[in-house]
């Protein structure tokens, strides 16, 4: 069992920084996701992990050993791929044994081993079939059973579900979660999926452009997104962001665009006073978002245009017109509401988020 | 509605022709007459007109008689013929296990990434577009005992005192005639092979690399194996190629010296044209079907079963 630790990593490719001075510990047993648009440097850092790419600067430990010179073999790593990998010409059984066989395992070692993965992974009646003659979601597993037979100090997943289809990889998701559970393996995951990463992760790195944006447990990142890119990338349907300008209405901070004049929460204020007539981004989650009832004061509700309703059965999104911007907004699934409709909503003032309009870091 | 109007439609009834057409099998033989005909005409006639002639007593200016396999219990007689034989093999096995190892090792350099690459690759096919007498001539001034490049080297490099008489001598011209061909059958092979292995995922590698296979090891159980069907179908038109070889030897050596280096092609070309012997060389030309034959069905046979893996 073993951390991982990166220590100001950073990878160029001839004249393009694809990571820049990554820090990060990864602890022993945790399920670390790494999440991203593409071309952010997160495969990229994975492999770096695995081995199968040099480290311009920096340094990489595998438990107390720094690994950045130690070949991929001897890192104690397994690694799920998103094509699979699996090799074509062997079959099953020969794909799980063949790490084992090139560790000089004994065969009935070799052979148990096989076994009680088979039986962890549901595919012991596949074990002596192709790649080819399998689903997407066998050779999954099978990639799955190759890296658990070896039984490693560390799994590296490179986005094994992306090539599955929708409900496929919802299942899968959860199998991966159980298995997490009951091998406790360290592991760090990849994947451009923030459902995946809010899912599967005890903790989550976002990155873009090669910088690591924030690191926290999902839900942190969810309440509390530390910049304006981690809080339109975490959460489907993504938040609302309006420019505002900050000002002061009767001595108490306000968050002012066309259409909208907001006060801003006690903890919020106290942040923004300093910065009273400066632009600010305000950020609001659709599901921080309802139909404005008598409870709600009235320096929280705005007038909407809906212009289209998207009924999903739990919930409604209603994607409406206030002044200039466009506001996503989920409501109760009872409500009546047509396009067209002219609405006042209302939001939750506790869960307002507000971003420097130049540092797009969170205020 | 649907039942009047098909019962309404039976008047006009598609002509014989039309329906014999609609018939696969009818559709079949006519669309394959136009390449039964071609290959009638230009391979299977052909074919039979050189058996009819291995077995007549032709040459030049007379059309000769039916002699049923007199030709051959002749060549079975022949020395020449065993040397023939003997050659053809010899060089179709050396040359081959040669450029089968040139080539896959270029293969395997070409296909790691480097500065120059594409010109480096486009290089490597040189031998191979340069028609073969051009080169062989150039091949035949570098080996000449007087003016060459190669005995001038290694007399100035101080590894011979004497000439040597490279074409002169029957080994020695037999390896050279194979170092030639060498040289130009390996562009064949390592670009055929590199473009084999540029369908192999490099992922595979990295997985291997992973589990724990050392380079020689993800070579053998990963490389080879998923190389292998390009690897036969490969050396199938190689061999075959080499086994019928004849500008390389007819502009190097003549089939000399002493008749030492002929092949089964140069030795036909030899007696059937050279000598106007046209029936005895259409049977040393016959002679080389059967040997083909069988080292082409066995190689399909194993491609065959290589590809169901």
């Amino acid at each position: 069992m073993a951390e991982v630790t990166l220590h100001k990593l950073n990878k160029k490719f001839d004249t393009t920084h694809v990571v820049k001075d990554v820090d990060l510990q990864i602890r022993d047993k945790e399920f670390m996701v790494f999440v991203g648009p593409s071309g952010c440097g997160k495969t990229t850092t994975l492999r770096m992990i695995a081995g199968l790419e040099a480290i311009t600067t920096g340094e990489i430990r595998i438990g107390n050993t720094v690994v950045n010179e130690v070949p991929p073999m001897d890192r104690d790593i397994a690694m799920v791929f998103q094509n699979y990998a699996l090799y074509p010409h062997m079959s099953v059984a020969s794909n799980m044994a063949f790490g084992l066989k090139m560790r000089k395992f004994e065969k009935s070692e070799i052979e148990q081993r096989i076994k009680r993965a088979a039986a962890i992974l549901g595919i012991e009646q596949l074990l002596h079939r192709k790649p080819r003659q399998l689903s997407g979601g066998q050779r999954q597993r099978v990639a799955l059973g190759r890296a658990i037979v070896r039984d490693p100090a560390v799994f590296l997943f490179d986005e094994p579900l992306s090539n599955l289809d929708a409900k496929l990889r919802v299942q899968m998701r959860v199998e991966l979660k159980k298995l997490h559970e009951r091998l406790a393996v360290t592991s760090v995951y990849v994947t451009h999926d923030q459902v995946e990463a809010m899912t599967l992760g005890d903790r989550v790195v976002v990155m873009k452009d090669g910088v690591v944006q924030q690191v926290g447990e999902p839900l942190e990142l969810y309440n509390t997104p530390a910049n304006r890119f981690v809080a339109g990338f975490i959460g489907s349907p993504a938040m609302n962001f309006a420019e505002v300008t900050l000002a002061e209405n009767g001595g108490h901070p306000v968050a002012e665009a066309p259409g909208l004049r907001i006060a801003l929460p006690d903890a919020l204020a106290a942040r923004a006073r300093a910065k009273v007539g400066r632009k600010a981004t305000l950020g609001i989650r659709p599901e921080d978002i309802h139909l404005a009832g008598a409870a709600d004061a009235a320096d929280h509700c705005f007038e909407a245009n809906v212009e289209v309703v998207e009924q999903l059965g739990s919930e409604i999104l209603l994607d409406t017109r206030v002044g200039p911007a466009t506001v996503v907004a989920s409501v109760d699934p009872m409500v009546k509401v047509r396009t067209h409709d002219k609405l006042k909503l209302a939001l939750n003032p506790a869960r307002l988020h507000l971003f420097d309009a130049e540092t797009e870091a969170a205020i | 509605m649907a039942v009047t109007a098909l019962g309404s439609t039976e008047v006009v009834r598609p002509s014989v022709r039309r329906r014999r057409l609609e018939d696969e099998r009818w559709l079949a033989l006519v669309l394959l007459m136009p390449t039964a005909i071609l290959l009638g005409l230009f391979i299977a006639y052909p074919f039979f007109e050189g058996v009819m002639l291995s077995l007549s007593s032709a040459r030049v200016g007379d059309p000769g008689e039916f002699v049923w396999f007199k030709n051959f219990v002749k060549l079975w007689h022949d020395s020449i013929f065993w040397t023939a034989v003997w050659n053809t093999f010899w060089y179709t096995a050396v040359t081959t296990v040669f450029k089968l190892g040139l080539g896959l090792w270029l293969a395997l350099l070409l296909n790691r990434h480097f500065r120059g690459k594409a010109i480096v690759r486009a290089f490597v096919l040189l031998p191979f577009i340069i028609p073969t007498v051009l080169s062989t001539f150039a091949w035949k001034w570098m080996f000449d005992p007087t003016f060459s490049v190669i005995n001038w080297s290694l007399f100035k490099l101080g590894l011979i005192s004497a000439r040597i008489n490279w074409l002169g001598d029957a080994d020695l011209a037999m390896t050279s005639i194979m170092i030639v061909n060498i040289w130009r059958g390996v562009p064949f092979f390592a670009i055929s092979l590199l473009a084999g292995l540029q369908t192999i995922s490099p992922e595979l590698n990295e997985a291997a690399a992973i589990d724990g296979a050392r380079p020689w090891n993800r070579f053998w159980y990963v490389t080879w194996p998923l190389l292998l069907p390009v690897t036969m179908v490969v050396m199938l038109f190689s061999v075959i190629q080499t086994f019928a070889d004849f500008q390389l030897v007819y502009v190097m050596t003549g089939g000399g010296p002493a008749n030492a280096t002929h092949l089964f092609a140069t030795y036909a070309y030899q007696i059937g044209i050279v000598s106007g012997l046209l029936s005895e060389g259409a049977a040393v030309s016959l002679a080389m079907f059967p040997f083909l034959f069988v080292i082409v069905v066995a190689q399909l046979l194993y491609i065959r079963r290589v590809e169901v893996r």
